[in-house]
């Protein structure tokens, strides 16, 4: 149903019967899901907690793999530059996981700075990734830095622990992380639920920002922010995908009563 | 009313342990002062511990028994950090929970052996093989630092195991999104969060082996004489103390007093330099 309405060329990532199901767990979380990602486009999840939008999330760069037994069934694809469908679910070895997660990148709910200065944060992923010449580094974390629009604020103290940053400037430096990975897609997991609104304000025009450059998956439990800011709103419930359209069609005119009812917040 | 209470109450608590610290320094350093004033700093190099044949006075040196400690509780540390750590990251991050657990219990049971009984174990049962391995008489400096490894490292794994246990798992699932592996989350997550916790059960640690009075004093041979190999016996301040406690007199038990103050400032530097020089520093 869902698929017509992205042409199939445009995507960057591709959802197909997908079902998952924890390790302790006897039903499954997520059934049967179909959800188009398309490139340089913000696709909005939405839906009451425990509808599964994080569970679905954080399958697209198999993080759950961290924590043995869980179950997949489906497909999951990531499309390389050339078009060429490859399905994640498949990965097994370590270093695939690797290079998974450097192509789709996570931003999660709180901020999650390492315990080390500003400059080695961002430049923690490049170096992981083998990058050693320091003008290089130099170079890429000052760009990650301004792109995620944190480069005046930080500029004069690279070398000072970014524990000692504030709430929204820590999430912004974990966005300059993942952005200076260069990374295709990346995941928000509520990323801006334990800000206060400046700092979402500001987030939220980097993430339209970073779109020039990447694909976007944000779950989010602030309506307003997935009509602000997405172009596509994924609707779930229960574990299913309910509805899936642009995000106009889903907040103005919904096909489905459900979808209707939390919108308007009958319920959720 | 009730929180006046309750301040001047806890206040109290506070700055008891301040006081008790400072009495326990008063004391030894009063009895100690016969001692101080016939040996002077001499006490710390000199080997002899003999007193007069009418039990009045005599010769008393601090060097084998300070000797001793230092390197009984160096050979402990050295064997006990790697281990305690190998044991705290195998249970947060590599094994199964089932099998996590099991292994934790087995752990804490081992940390609340009395130390005796580490004492009699290694005296029947592991200073022979020490003999047989290395050579020596079995009982000695090496048998002395490894059992006192055993008995630290339990204590220590537990420790750095909770302190690890507390690192977010967000944090530890962001480093992995950066494309890190496994030993590199544990290296540039887990150890630099939990630095203050592992530094602490050291230093506990530490403090436990220099201490240590009952396991050392069955293993170590307790006889005044240095060490020139390191399977000869020698003896510890704790186990000479112990053993001597009940005999002295005059200028022998002033001598003890200052050994123990020997060891109370020795304990004390090391625990107060470790803790400023480790904790004090905020991560970079």
């Amino acid at each position: 149903m869902a698929k017509d309405k992205v042409s199939k060329h445009n995507l960057v990532m591709d959802i197909k019967d997908f079902t998952f199901t924890y390790a302790s767990a006897q039903v499954p979380s997520l059934k049967n899901i179909n959800l188009p990602v398309e490139e340089n486009k913000i696709t909005a999840m939405i839906g009451p907690s425990g509808c599964g939008k994080s569970t679905l999330l954080r399958a697209m760069n198999r993080i759950h793999d961290l924590y043995p037994g869980n179950t997949y069934k489906g497909e999951i694809n990531l499309y390389t530059e050339q078009g060429e469908a490859k399905n994640i679910l498949k990965l097994k070895k370590e270093n695939d996981f690797i290079k998974l997660r450097q192509e789709v990148g996570m931003i999660f709910q709180k901020p999650t700075p390492f315990p080390m200065s500003i400059f080695d944060n961002v430049a923690y992923g490049l170096r992981l990734s083998g990058l050693k010449n320091k003008s290089i580094l130099q170079g890429k974390v000052e760009k990650a830095l301004k792109d995620a629009a944190i480069w005046d604020e930080t500029k004069e103290r690279l070398k000072e622990s970014a524990l000692g940053l504030s709430g929204g400037q820590q999430q912004r430096l974990c966005i300059a992380r993942a952005v200076a990975l260069k990374p295709r897609v990346l995941l928000f997991d509520e990323p801006t639920s334990a800000l206060d609104p400046i700092s979402t304000g500001a987030i939220e025009e980097l993430i339209s920002e970073l779109k020039k450059d990447i694909s976007v998956v944000i779950v989010t439990h602030n309506m307003q922010q997935a009509s602000r800011l997405s172009d596509y709103t994924a609707f779930m419930y229960l574990g299913d995908l309910a509805e899936f359209d642009k995000t106009e069609k889903i907040f103005l005119n919904p096909s489905k009563k459900l979808t209707e009812d939390y919108i308007t917040g009958r319920f959720g | 009313m009730g929180g006046k209470l309750f301040r001047n109450f806890s206040f109290f608590s506070a700055t008891l342990s301040f006081f008790l610290l400072i009495g326990i320094f008063a004391i030894l350093f009063t009895y100690a002062q016969e001692a101080l004033a016939e040996f002077g700093f001499d006490f710390l190099l000199s080997e002899t511990w003999e007193a007069d044949e009418d039990d009045e006075g005599g010769i008393f040196g601090g060097y084998i028994p300070i000797i001793g400690t230092l390197l009984s509780t160096l050979i402990a540390m050295t064997i006990a950090v790697p281990l305690a750590m190998g044991i705290a990251i195998f249970l947060t991050e590599v094994a199964s929970v089932n099998i996590a657990k099991s292994v934790s219990v087995a752990i804490e049971l081992l940390a609340a052996i009395p130390s005796i009984i580490y004492g009699m174990w290694g005296l029947f049962y592991f200073a022979p093989i020490v003999q047989s391995t290395v050579g020596g008489n079995g009982v000695g400096l090496l048998t002395a630092g490894i059992v006192l490894a055993i008995m630290i490292i339990p204590f220590m794994a537990a420790i750095t195991r909770d302190a690890m246990n507390t690192t977010p798992h967000v944090l530890k699932e962001s480093a992995y999104t950066m494309g890190a592996t496994k030993f590199e989350v544990i290296k540039d997550v887990i150890l630099p969060y939990s630095k203050g916790g592992i530094i602490g059960s050291i230093i506990l640690a530490l403090g436990r082996a220099l201490g240590e009075t009952m396991a050392v004093a069955f293993l170590i041979g307790s006889v005044m004489s240095t060490v020139k190999h390191v399977t000869d016996p020698t003896t510890s301040i704790p186990v000479l103390l112990a053993n001597n406690f009940a005999e002295a007199e005059d200028l022998e038990m002033s001598s003890m007093y200052y050994l123990a103050l020997i060891l109370f400032v020795v304990s004390f530097a090391i625990i107060s330099t470790a803790k400023f020089y480790f904790l004090g520093r905020k991560p970079k």
